[in-house]
């Protein structure tokens, strides 16, 4: 009988002793990995963490995975997470570079823990796409017009403002839902910054924002870039915008928008890359940017860079070498696979431009790169 | 030898005071935490919160009426849709299927609670919006048209469909947990009961009487599944966050609002707006939990004392 209690016991004590070692190892977990994140590397492999944006994430991949090949002692991870997460990894330091499709405001910027370098890696761009069943050539649309479906002002596709630009397409009789993203995203500010640009009314109600003030009533939100598509190519007659890059992974049709010249413009790459050229004049010193809306002829008005976030001053010295090789490697190697992934590579001005950001970079008062 | 039992037993006490004690510290520290991270909202807007209708996180205005409407709404369509269903699948299954039709769709039943609910937000989309915006919506509109609650734009996205998609995501969670309760109903009750002259139907109703404190605990159950769901509904529902008296309008619920936003909210008011809403779903939960018991409890103590008379 005695064993029998003991053996209980013994149960009721390794039971006891498990659940303590187990909850002070769950306890420790985050601070061993945070340990790892930003610990000195040494020698052997060095991996660096990476966290922002949706946007640039099948580039960054395709990058991270060819850069792996060339160097393959070096580990790269890239988490999307969003741009607004990216910037807060920076400032945090839970991560080694930061990636956004915005650049940071200057608020945000003092609070980083030094000087925060913008590198350009890519352009993008954001379109309008529909769900009109008997419209088979591309809508055309102005900022005027978008803004006002997004406004509640228009409200059915055979309104006047937008048969003035579509003399030749029949459009039905039919009430237009919008669709924006519910989640805060890159691709909404950057739609809601060419609105901002050319429509005074809409700078004024809803503003140009990560997650900017829609007008309650019009429209519905959908999550995520999937969420957007989902819902307009279920929806009769819904209107929506997403990223350049999913539109065409997806063949979603996409309107011409009027640019600052005038003309409607194709979302595509040449227009993008033309928005980037008429702009390299206007590029700031920090290289924080804006172009949509832009100068030239067949410009796309509705693009923008998205760039990689790192300290100027890395903590590291070993881990912040890799990082300014491979972000070197990203700006002139990298560029050859952004054709087939539907983003437009950086002008060559702007690349001697980021070239010496990088070149600028530095740890413990040494540059990292020759 | 008694001695050892007595420590044993007490051993034994400790373990399950402190296994029971984790469960309210873990609520204690989480609503500890979720205040004291939501103070700079509670402080800027007190009360106000609660019952502001902007939600402008650009402008810094946070109401959080238009959450705590949608989140209530569409989890009272999903229970109304839901419990008569689910009482029928237990009620079938157990009372009257042969063991070859109940096994196979107690299966089925069993196999819907385990999708994950993001693929139940994609059949949503795809299927369930263009069904509601084709089919039902319009028959709504045609039949029941005279009521608000069917009135205005049918896209096929907005409340009623996210109410549908969280009732078809609990149905069998309510069925399971309902069929388990009357599977524990003991056999010789029916027996007395048929044995007495009784119909199935009234043999039903006295298993529905005892099994009612169980009933009850699966609707709580399915409810509280449907006030936290997130992705499916997050998918059809609109999230647009207004509040409208018809169901075809969108809406927004607390769980969509938390999770399309969290991992984006940079500002510290922003966040911890975000915060404080999750404090309040936790309130809503508990407080629709807690008049859900109640009302149902005082539903089955009636049935009770009348059976006894």
């Amino acid at each position: 009988m005695s064993t029998k209690y003991s053996s209980g016991k013994k149960i009721i004590f390794v039971f006891l002793i498990f659940t303590v070692v187990c909850g002070l190892a769950c306890s420790q977990q985050p601070i061993g990995q945070s340990n790892n994140l930003t610990g000195s590397s040494g020698s052997g492999t060095v991996s660096l963490l990476g966290k922002g944006a949706s946007f640039p994430d099948p580039i960054y991949k395709k990058w991270v995975s060819e850069y792996g090949k060339v160097n393959p002692n070096i580990r790269i991870d890239y988490q999307s997470v969003g741009s607004g997460a990216g910037q807060k990894a920076l400032l945090d330091k839970t991560a080694d570079f930061g990636a956004s499709d915005e650049a940071m405001s200057d608020e945000d910027l003092k609070k980083g823990d030094g000087e925060i370098l913008h590198i350009p890696t890519v352009l993008g761009a954001v379109v309008i796409t529909y769900n009109l069943a008997d419209v088979k050539e591309p809508l055309k649309l102005s900022a005027e017009t978008i803004s006002d479906i997004y406004l509640g002002n228009i409200k059915k596709w055979n309104d006047e403002r937008i048969k003035k630009d579509n003399p030749n397409l029949t459009l039905p009789d039919t009430d237009i839902l919008p669709v924006y993203r519910a989640d805060s995203s890159g691709t909404s500010a950057v739609f809601t910054d060419f609105l901002s640009k050319t429509v005074p009314a809409w700078k004024e109600k809803v503003g140009a924002n990560k997650q900017p003030s829609w007008i309650t009533g019009v429209g519905t939100g959908a999550p995520r870039n999937d969420g957007v598509m989902g819902q307009v190519k279920q929806t009769p007659n819904s209107i929506g915008y997403v990223e350049l890059t999913f539109a065409k992974a997806n063949n979603l049709p996409t309107a011409q928008i009027k640019n600052k010249a005038g003309n409607f413009v194709e979302a595509s790459l040449e227009g993008v890359s033309a928005a980037a050229a008429s702009s390299v004049g206007q590029m700031p010193e920090d290289l924080r940017v804006q172009i949509t809306n832009a100068e030239g002829e067949n410009a796309y008005p509705i693009a923008s860079y998205t760039y990689i976030l790192v300290y100027k001053n890395q903590p590291d010295a070993g881990k912040g070498k890799t990082l300014a090789d491979f972000l070197w490697w990203a700006i002139h190697d990298g560029e050859k696979f952004t054709k087939d992934l539907h983003y437009a590579p950086l002008p060559t001005e702007i690349v001697k431009k980021a070239e010496a950001k990088i070149n600028s970079m530095t740890a413990g008062g040494k540059p990292l790169r020759q | 030898m008694s001695q050892t039992g007595t420590v044993g037993d007490k051993v034994f006490r400790v373990i399950l005071f402190i296994t029971a004690a984790i469960i309210l510290l873990i609520v204690a520290v989480m609503i500890f935490m979720m205040v004291l991270n939501s103070m700079p909202t509670i402080r800027q807007f007190g009360f106000g919160f609660l019952t502001g209708r902007e939600w402008k996180p650009a402008l810094s205005e946070f109401g959080a009426l238009p959450f705590i409407y949608g989140t209530i709404v569409s989890s009272l369509i999903a229970l109304i849709i839901s419990v008569p269903i689910s009482l029928g699948i237990a009620i079938f299954l157990v009372e009257q299927a042969p063991k070859k039709i109940a096994t196979p769709i107690a299966f089925m039943v069993e196999l819907l609670a385990a999708i994950p609910s993001v693929v139940y937000g994609l059949w949503g989309i795809f299927v369930l919006a263009p069904f509601v915006r084709n089919y039902l919506g319009v028959f709504l509109e045609n039949y029941l048209g005279w009521l608000p609650l069917f009135q205005g734009r049918l896209t096929g996205i907005g409340m009623l469909t996210g109410g549908i998609i969280l009732a078809l995501m609990i149905t069998p969670i309510i069925t399971a947990v309902v069929r388990d309760v009357f599977e524990a109903v003991p056999t010789t009750q029916r027996e007395a009961a048929l044995a007495l002259g009784a119909t199935k139907w009234e043999t039903t109703q006295i298993v529905l009487g005892n099994a009612s404190s169980g009933i009850a605990g699966a609707v709580v159950l399915g409810l509280g599944r449907a006030l936290g769901e997130t992705m499916a509904v997050t998918m059809v529902i609109g999230n647009s966050p207004q509040i409208s008296a018809s169901l075809f309008e969108p809406a927004y619920t607390i769980a969509s609002v938390l999770a399309a936003n969290f991992a984006e909210a940079t500002d510290r008011l922003y966040l911890s707006a975000l915060i404080e809403i999750g404090l309040v779903l936790f309130l809503v939960t508990f407080v629709v939990n807690a008049l859900a018991k109640l009302l149902i409890l005082s539903v089955t103590r009636g049935r009770a004392s009348a059976k006894h008379t």
